[in-house]
């Protein structure tokens, strides 16, 4: 088991990142759909 | 056609998430421990997939590049940006997973050789694909620009894969194409090749809607400024 550290090392960053990325990616969506739905509104005004 | 859209998606979804649980049970549990490295080699069943997915993700701006600058037409430029996008993020993961891996059975984290030093450029090259994009001032002209990097930049794509070959270096061969696997080896490098393909595929599905989303957002804006 020498090394263990480092192979839970890799996999956890390679997860952190992947997650981190999705993450990112569904706060950008719900901005959007926030500015989508007020253009919305000002169009129907 | 939306709900055949969802109904795609639901599926490639199910199909990413089982193949990862296979890959991960594989890598752990089914492939067996390497006589040399030990344990650490491990880590080669998710540092090659993720290598090979940035590839295929610098193969795809470049094709989408050339499509858009032959059509002009914006969704090839969605594609392109998101395919960007989630092949820096997996060279990222190149550039982390390699030196961890490096500092387990070298005794160090980096060293200037050829592979490594053309992986680091090649990130480079794409890091400043995305800059570009967030410098230019018209939406126009950040899809021209990044799109020329997109081209030019995908040359050291074929420089990386070949350095091993190339120059003496000390990372690894490519042992894939000689048989240095085995059977259980390659089944798990087969299977977690698969699972990161299908990952690649829903983040640029969903980096390129957001794409999309952001160009009709931009396009509604200039109608009620008109």
């Amino acid at each position: 088991m020498e090394n263990l550290g480092y192979l839970l090392a890799a996999y956890t960053v390679i997860w952190a990142v992947v997650f981190g990325y999705v993450f990112l990616m569904q706060r950008r969506q719900r901005q959007l759909q926030r500015q989508l739905d007020k253009l919305q509104k000002t169009a129907e005004k | 056609m939306n709900g055949k859209r969802q109904l795609g998606n639901r599926i490639l979804l199910g199909l990413g998430f089982a193949l990862m649980v296979a890959a991960l049970y594989m890598v752990f549990i089914y492939a067996p421990t390497e006589k040399n490295t030990g344990i650490v080699q491990r880590i080669f069943y998710f540092h090659v997939p993720v290598a090979w997915v940035s590839f295929l993700a610098f193969f795809v701006t470049f094709v989408a590049s050339i499509l858009y600058l032959a059509k002009r037409e914006m969704k090839w430029d969605a594609v392109a940006c998101a395919s960007a996008e989630v092949g820096v993020i997996f060279t990222t993961l190149v550039l982390l997973t390699g030196p961890i891996w490096a500092k387990a059975a070298w005794g160090i984290w980096w060293t200037w050789d050829a592979r490594l030093t053309t992986s680091l450029v090649l990130w480079l090259i794409y890091i400043a694909y995305l800059l570009v994009r967030s410098l230019a001032p018209e939406a126009d002209r950040s899809a021209r620009y990044s799109a020329v990097i997109g081209i030019v930049g995908f040359i050291d794509v074929p420089i990386v894969f070949i350095a091993v070959n190339l120059w003496r270096t000390q990372h690894p061969s490519t042992i894939i194409f000689s048989g240095g696997l085995t059977g259980e080896m390659l089944q798990t490098l087969v299977v977690c090749i698969a699972a990161f393909t299908v990952l690649y595929i829903l983040l640029v599905m969903q980096s390129a809607g957001l794409k999309r989303m952001e160009a009709a957002i931009q396009r509604l804006r200039s109608l009620q400024e008109e």
